[in-house]
């Protein structure tokens, strides 16, 4: 089987996409869809450039002058990597939720309220709706409704990673990029975060990379395995779990890799 | 034969007594420093002190126009300094990254960060009290604000540096542009660690003489024109101090004392301040 293959309703797709971070090529020749509305799963070990892919999704490495892209990432028929695509717009429309929670040091109110009023001019009943939507939404509200002027920074760690993603989907975007979203939290918050990828889906397109097999099996419709900057096999995840193509795949989530 | 383990111990033993011993030295000598200006300052801290103006030999005085003139002096020269150290940091931190204009910078404030205070002093008489042909308050506030700006612009890029870059990622994820960025997240989490910063670059100029002597100068009498010499404790204490008459030396006792205390008392705070803010995150 080919490592393409077709998704009926595709949100994102990858052609020819190559990544060099300087000389060094961490992407070779990627080509993949992301099926809207659903989660797509990145698994692979460390180094394979699943984070990487994931940070073309949304320009993340322009912020860094020795990494750049080439190929095509299409979003609702724009190619992404165009120079001339709007890094702002691009970026309210493809959210991202980091590894190890970053709660800004203001308020949990203004935490929310920080990346919606670079899109928004709200009213301040308004933004006061989007800010318990998006607490709503991110299973978080319940427990910061009577503190929301209290520091962002104070949370726990699950807390303020679920602030994370509130305020990420704040923006409304169509598209959210989790880069190991609960690797630093404790089963129950991971969860819970888990519950919130499931629920989530309904509205967003999901692409989220993992280092827990048992999480992509858990969370994700489509699975992409991922080695040494290739893309070994992408596939819907029951078949990559239980019937992978290449033996490579099922060495790794069988643990007989290395 | 000793046992290995016995040896790890005596080597413990002896590092322990030696770094004891280290610091012991030099607890006592700060310790003396301060013994001694308690010792003659503290009987000489009336309140006149705070009330009269710098007197003649032979008569009763204080130090009201030197507290003033000093406090005026680093208030500006803060003023002054501040808010040129904290952009400069900021760009060398936060803009820097590419081209040759952030390292070359860094590497011209590292030289002025250790320059000898005097040529400072020297640098504002040549190029400003010669134009204005006299010593004035401006001229002194001018040389503090110069030893200002590089502890503040290393200090703030240090501080800055400090924020992990995730939290800078996690701002351009949202689609904010970079301005917004520094100002609403990494300043504001870098905030306790620069304020630190500009308290520490106050305490270091609230005791400068050099960059005075050319300056600012001094003044007998009360004298709140910055246009005008201007009266300073550090200029007093050292013309007071060498003096032959005792009642001026006891004044210098005071006045030292005093510096001493404010500049102390201004670096307890900068640690609290920082710990604090570090107990936070």
């Amino acid at each position: 089987m080919n490592s393409t293959m077709n998704i009926v309703n595709p949100k994102v797709t990858v052609r020819n996409l190559n990544f060099y971070y300087g000389n060094f090529l961490a992407l070779k020749d990627i080509n993949m869809e992301i099926a809207e509305k659903m989660v797509t799963a990145f698994i692979g070990p460390s180094g394979c450039g699943k984070s990487t892919l994931l940070r073309t999704f949304n320009r993340m490495y322009q912020l860094y002058p020795q990494q750049k892209a080439t190929g095509q990432i299409i979003l609702d028929g724009d190619n992404i990597l165009d120079p001339k695509q709007d890094l702002n717009r691009l970026r309210a429309k493809v959210g991202m939720v980091f590894q190890k929670p970053t709660p800004f040091p203001m308020s949990i109110y203004d935490n929310i309220a920080f990346g919606v009023k670079l899109y928004e001019s709200l009213s301040g009943s308004e933004m006061d709706e989007r800010v318990e939507w998006a607490l709503k939404k991110a299973a978080l509200w319940g427990e910061v409704k009577d503190k929301l002027k209290q520091s962002g920074t104070g949370l726990s760690g699950g807390q303020q990673q679920r602030l994370c993603i509130a305020r990420a989907i704040a923006v409304k975007p169509e598209v959210l990029l989790l880069d190991e979203p609960t690797s630093a939290l404790d089963p129950i918050s991971t969860a819970h975060i888990e519950k919130l990828i499931d629920e989530l889906k309904v509205d967003f397109t999901i692409a989220i990379v993992t280092h827990n097999m048992q999480q992509a099996a858990r969370v994700s419709d489509y699975t992409a395995y991922m080695y040494l900057g290739d893309l070994v096999e992408f596939s819907d995840t029951s078949t990559i779990f239980t019937n992978p193509s290449k033996k490579e795949t099922e060495d790794y989530i069988t643990g007989r890799f290395g | 034969m000793i046992d290995i383990y016995t040896r790890r111990r005596i080597t413990n033993r002896l590092g322990l007594i030696v770094s004891v011993l280290a610091m012991a030295f030099g607890l006592f000598w700060l310790g003396w420093i301060l013994f001694t200006l308690l010792n003659h300052g503290l009987p000489a801290l009336t309140s006149t002190v705070f009330t009269q103006m710098t007197p003649p030999p032979g008569s009763d005085g204080g130090l009201l126009n030197a507290i003033v003139g000093t406090l005026m002096m680093t208030i500006v020269g803060t003023l002054i300094g501040t808010p040129i150290g904290i952009l400069a940091g900021t760009y060398l931190a936060e803009f820097g990254q590419r081209g040759w204009l952030a390292p070359i910078t860094r590497f011209i404030n590292d030289i002025l960060l250790s320059a000898p205070s005097i040529v400072i002093g020297l640098f504002v008489y040549e190029v400003y009290v010669v134009h204005i042909r006299h010593f004035s308050g401006w001229a002194g506030a001018l040389a503090l604000a110069i030893i200002v700006i590089p502890i503040v612009i290393r200090t703030t890029e240090n501080m800055l540096r400090l924020i992990p870059n995730t939290l800078r990622e996690a701002a351009a994820a949202l689609g904010a542009p970079q301005w917004k960025t520094v100002n609403f997240v990494t300043l504001r989490a870098a905030r306790a660690g620069i304020i630190t910063g500009v308290m520490l670059a106050i305490a270091r100029i609230s005791g400068e003489t050099a960059p005075l002597l050319f300056t600012a100068l001094n003044n007998q009498f009360w004298n709140a024109d910055m246009e005008n010499p201007m009266a300073n404790l550090p200029v007093v204490i050292f013309q007071f101090a060498m003096s032959p008459y005792e009642d001026w030396q006891r004044l210098a006792w005071a006045g030292a004392l005093l510096i001493t205390f404010s500049v102390l008392t201004l670096n307890i705070l900068a640690r609290i301040l920082f710990r604090q803010s570090a107990s936070n995150h």
